[in-house]
């Protein structure tokens, strides 16, 4: 049982309970039935994630509300200049299907932290999550301050019709640019996490068996791990040098039988795909004559089930739509290049991603990969982890978004950040006013060089203007 | 002999796919991320300015009759320090910073790494043409971007030399200005930017904005409202009045994004206020302000007009307590003192940006608070107390761009203060650090090894995965051991 303590220091007197072993099951049961997600996922990518965030911002909160001091130069002197967060006020967040809770709560507990009245929208397209989300939160949290509101598209056209201090916004960039757009007719700053291709580039195929071995659980980890390919982070497609390509599909194979089972039939351990919709939007990728040739492993789908199984494919046409759009299902395209240096190149040419993830252990390469591509973020021989790391920034660039959270950004993206200088009345510098003279001119300008040893030389009559 | 190519008249939407595009493959050839690259413009540009100093100024005069020390001191001067400071920390803004990691990714070790934008449009505006130009330029080209600066229109003069000077000593494959009004600007925001910053109004804003949606292009607003300055007693007031003066008349005579835009004070203490005013008003500029050398004339006759229209308004022309005399021929109006303008007047209802001051009156200093805070949040606020307690609560109740307490607008010049709105006073902030992390992406790296590969977290899932997986996202030693001891319940 855990209790979370009211923040104290003056804030909004708001009590987080996060009482999570009582609703724990039912969260996973809405889970389950939104997305097919197994308990040991929605506690390791939603009710884990946010238990984290919450004690990590309490065990924060302080400090990230105090002012902070910054220099001020001699010349002002006596004076004391800080910078004060604040709170911008009242904000709405707008959250996605995929991970209903963390995308939710996530930027919530910022909100919050910040000390801002908060409106949150989940979406409707996990139906079981939202009507939680409704019916819980009024019960733990302030509902003077804190509001969550059921509905579909036109209520999120409704509410980015009023004027609000922020806009937090989690989605596809089609959405986004409705969002920024709506916003800008109230001058509302916003934050937009988007999504991309997130490519995996993996040159550690023939390092040691083991690395090896330890790259594909990774890039397989990273794939259908989470809601099934269905997030902003998940692997997109891969990066692989021609001679390497068939060991790597061999061990991607092993892999996704050994956790998710032998076909479609048994498939377990692994999301379902949302809606029909998206279905329908995955199958017709596949659709593509030329696409449905390079499949290598996979490609079995129920409709009724609304399962896909975890298809791989194998240089499908780089013009293709499942080469272009953002996949975000279970369907892993493996591009093969001469030399893995070429990545770089590729990467490039499509527009930034979220992250980047890299299987390498060379060093200059890596070297290049930082300095030459653009994303949100870079992993080094991993997927997904970066997630859980509160010291990094989260969020996009380009196509991918901009703004960022978790951690103290979560708090930051919330607030003001107001400067404040405090002045005596004592010195007064007479040259600061007319009527203008030579000297005063002259003064200044060694004043505004920091050029106290010359100022003093003026005033002792050694310096002429 | 008939030229056989026309030069094109005009800057359309192809020139600015044009400009766009000639940019890009400069930034994608890698110019602007070179640290010698960034050293030899902010250099260039220092060099820009000690050998036109007088053609600046000059500018400055044609375009708002600027007194030589205004224009020497807060458009070039700052100018340099801001480039000096750039060319001192630049290398130390550079550097990777290094982030912590947890127990729920170890070993690992992350970092965060700055990089370029890109392709940055600055669009500055007419008030401080010179300053409020390169300023952003400096910070652009310090975190390695290619860059378009649009100067604005209404300051012809100063647009005119920018475009010369930047073309003469900076490296135009990556750095342009384009000049123009309504049409080139509009050419400009179709293009797809990484970042757009914009110095104006808030109705500009709007558009600047919705066009930078179509491309989910980032932006920094730097805009306005109306700075309001709380006078409470007690004070030195004749210090107190000369600040607020230098900061009204003596910033571009009032036409400043954070000129004082109004007083606030106690009722007692109104008339003690208006008669230092008047003495130190008459000390700066003379008898005759409107011959006063020290003193920026109105930009342009629709800004003359409107400043009229606000002092003319009936319920208003009667509260004039001091000046109120204009020269419409010169675009002159004298600084002008109001007492207890009507709250429903015109100039109490939009950014005056101009040398009228309205002086408010209230029972106590303490309900200026409600006043402030029931308009828009302007980019700045002011208080001259010396009463703790109201210092307190006025940092705390008051939300503005920045805060000064018993000066005005010197907070602009502390580089270690982030310079920006919130609100409708805009979005985004510069100066010093702020500037080079407003044109950079602050990118997280997360470095793994391949030791510790926990197959907790792979499939087949179980009980006993659920049990580690929360000890270890609790963060806790002993919470973990005792999961692995199957001790702990799933």
């Amino acid at each position: 049982m855990e209790e979370l303590k009211a923040f104290h220091g003056g804030r909004a007197n708001l009590r987080l309970c996060f009482n999570s072993n009582q609703n724990e099951d039912s969260i996973f049961k809405a889970l389950d039935q939104d997305l097919g997600k197994s308990p040991v996922e929605s506690y390791r990518d939603e009710v884990g994630v946010l238990k984290k965030s919450v004690t990590y911002t309490l065990s924060c909160l302080e400090k990230w509300v105090a002012p902070k001091k910054a220099e001020v130069p001699l010349l002002f002197f006596p004076a004391k200049a800080e910078v004060m967060p604040q709170p911008l006020g009242v904000v709405l967040i707008f959250s996605s299907w995929n991970f209903p809770f963390t995308l939710a709560l996530d930027p919530l507990i910022g909100a919050i932290s910040a000390g801002n009245t908060v409106l949150l929208k989940p979406s409707d397209l996990a139906p079981a999550c939202m009507s939680f989300l409704v019916e819980t939160i009024p019960k733990y949290l302030d509902n003077k301050a804190i509001k969550v509101v059921a509905g579909g598209a036109d209520i999120g056209e409704r509410l980015l019709q009023l004027k609000w201090d922020k806009i937090f916004f989690t989605g596809s960039p089609r959405v986004g640019r409705l969002v920024m757009a709506a916003a800008a007719k109230h001058l509302t700053p916003v934050t937009l996490e988007l999504g991309g291709k997130c490519p995996a580039i993996v040159d550690t195929l023939s390092t040691t068996p083991s690395k090896a071995k330890v790259t594909a659980k990774r890039i397989v980890g990273g794939k259908w791990g989470p809601c099934n390919g269905q997030a902003c982070i998940a692997i997109d497609y891969l990066l692989v040098e021609e001679k390497l390509a068939s060991a790597l599909i061999e061990l991607l194979k092993k892999t996704i039988k050994r956790f998710y089972g032998e076909n479609i039939k048994s498939l377990k351990s692994i999301s379902r795909i949302v809606n029909e919709h998206q279905f329908q939007r995955l199958v017709n990728l596949l659709k593509d004559p030329n696409v449905a040739d390079s499949i290598v492993y996979g490609g079995s789908v129920d409709e009724e089930k609304l399962v896909i199984e975890p298809t791989i494919l194998l240089d499908p046409p780089l013009d293709s739509e499942i080469m272009s759009e953002e996949i975000f299902g279970p369907l892993l395209p493996i591009i093969t290049l001469k030399n893995i240096e070429e990545s770089i190149n590729f990467i490039n040419s499509k527009s930034n991603p979220l992250v980047i993830y890299a299987f390498t252990e060379d060093e200059t390469f890596k070297k290049r990969i930082l300095s030459e591509t653009s994303s949100g973020t870079v992993t080094f021989n991993d997927s997904m982890v970066q997630f859980l790391c509160d010291s990094l920034p989260f969020g996009g660039v380009g196509q991918s978004g901009f703004g960022r959270y978790h951690g103290k950004y979560s708090f930051d993206t919330f607030s003001h950040e107001k400067s404040i200088l405090h002045r005596g009345f004592y010195p007064e510098i007479e040259p600061r006013y007319p009527p203008w003279t030579d000297f005063k001119l002259l003064f200044i300008k060694l004043a505004y060089e920091f050029d106290y040893f010359g100022l003093i030389l003026l005033l002792l009559g050694f310096k002429r203007s | 002999m008939a030229s056989e190519v026309e030069k094109k008249a005009v800057f359309d939407i192809d020139s600015a796919k044009e400009v766009v595009q000639e940019l890009r493959a400069s930034f994608v050839a890698g110019k602007t991320k070179d640290y010698e690259w960034r050293r030899t413009q902010l250099k260039a540009m220092l060099k820009m300015m000690d050998e036109n100093e007088p053609q600046i100024v000059a500018a400055l005069r044609d375009d708002l009759s600027k007194p030589e020390l205004e224009s020497s001191i807060y458009e070039i001067a700052m100018l340099k320090n801001s480039c000096k400071l750039a060319l001192k920390k630049m290398k130390h803004w550079m550097m990777p910073e290094k982030a912590k990691t947890s127990l729920a990714t170890f070993p690992s070790s992350a970092e965060i790494v700055s990089e370029p934008l890109g392709v940055v449009l600055v669009i500055s505006a007419w008030n401080y043409p010179f300053l409020l130009s390169l300023d952003p330029v400096i910070g652009a080209i310090a975190a390695g971007n290619a860059i378009v600066l649009k100067p604005s229109e209404i300051s012809p003069a100063t647009a005119s030399l920018l475009a010369k000077l930047v073309a003469n000593y900076m490296d135009s494959s990556c750095i342009k200005v384009v000049e123009g009004a309504v049409p080139e600007t509009t050419a400009l925001l179709e293009q797809k930017w990484d970042k757009i910053m914009y110095t104006g109004n808030g109705r500009i804003a709007r558009i600047v904005m919705a066009a930078a949606a179509k491309h989910l292009t980032p932006v920094v607003l730097e805009l306005g409202g109306k700075c309001p300055v709380i006078v409470d007693s007690g004070i030195n007031l004749q210090v107190a009045t000369r600040r607020i003066i230098a900061g009204k008349w003596g910033c571009n005579n009032g036409q400043a994004c954070i000129s004082p835009d109004y007083i606030i004070t106690t009722k007692d203490y109104a008339v003690e206020l208006v008669d230092s005013f008047k003495c130190e008003l008459e000390l700066f500029y003379g008898k005759n302000p409107l011959e006063s050398k020290d003193l920026s004339r109105v930009v342009n006759s629709n800004h003359f007009a409107r400043l009229l229209k606000l002092l003319d308004e009936d319920k208003v022309s009667s509260k004039i307590v001091y000046g109120g005399e204009r020269d419409k021929s010169n675009l002159k109006i004298a600084p002008t003192v109001l007492l207890d303008v009507p709250q429903d007047s015109l100039i109490m209802n939009e950014e005056i940006f101009g040398p009228l001051l309205p002086i408010i009156t209230i029972d106590k200093v303490e309900d200026s608070f409600d006043l402030i805070t029931s308009g828009t949040k302007p980019l700045a606020a002011y208080m001259f107390t010396n009463n703790k307690k109201l210092k307190e609560k006025f940092v705390e109740k008051v939300s503005a761009g920045g805060l000064v307490i018993n000066d005005t607008t010197v907070h602009l010049a502390e580089p270690t203060l982030p310079f920006g709105g919130v609100g409708d006073s805009g979005m985004g902030a510069y100066h010093g650090k702020f500037s080079f992390d407003t044109f950079s992406h602050k990118k997280a790296v997360l470095y793994r090894s391949f030791a510790g590969d926990a197959p907790l977290r792979y499939p087949p899932y179980t009980n006993g995965k659920l049990r580690l997986l929360k000890a270890l996202l609790g963060g806790s030693i002993l919470g973990i051991i005792r999961a692995l001891m199957g001790w702990s319940k799933a």
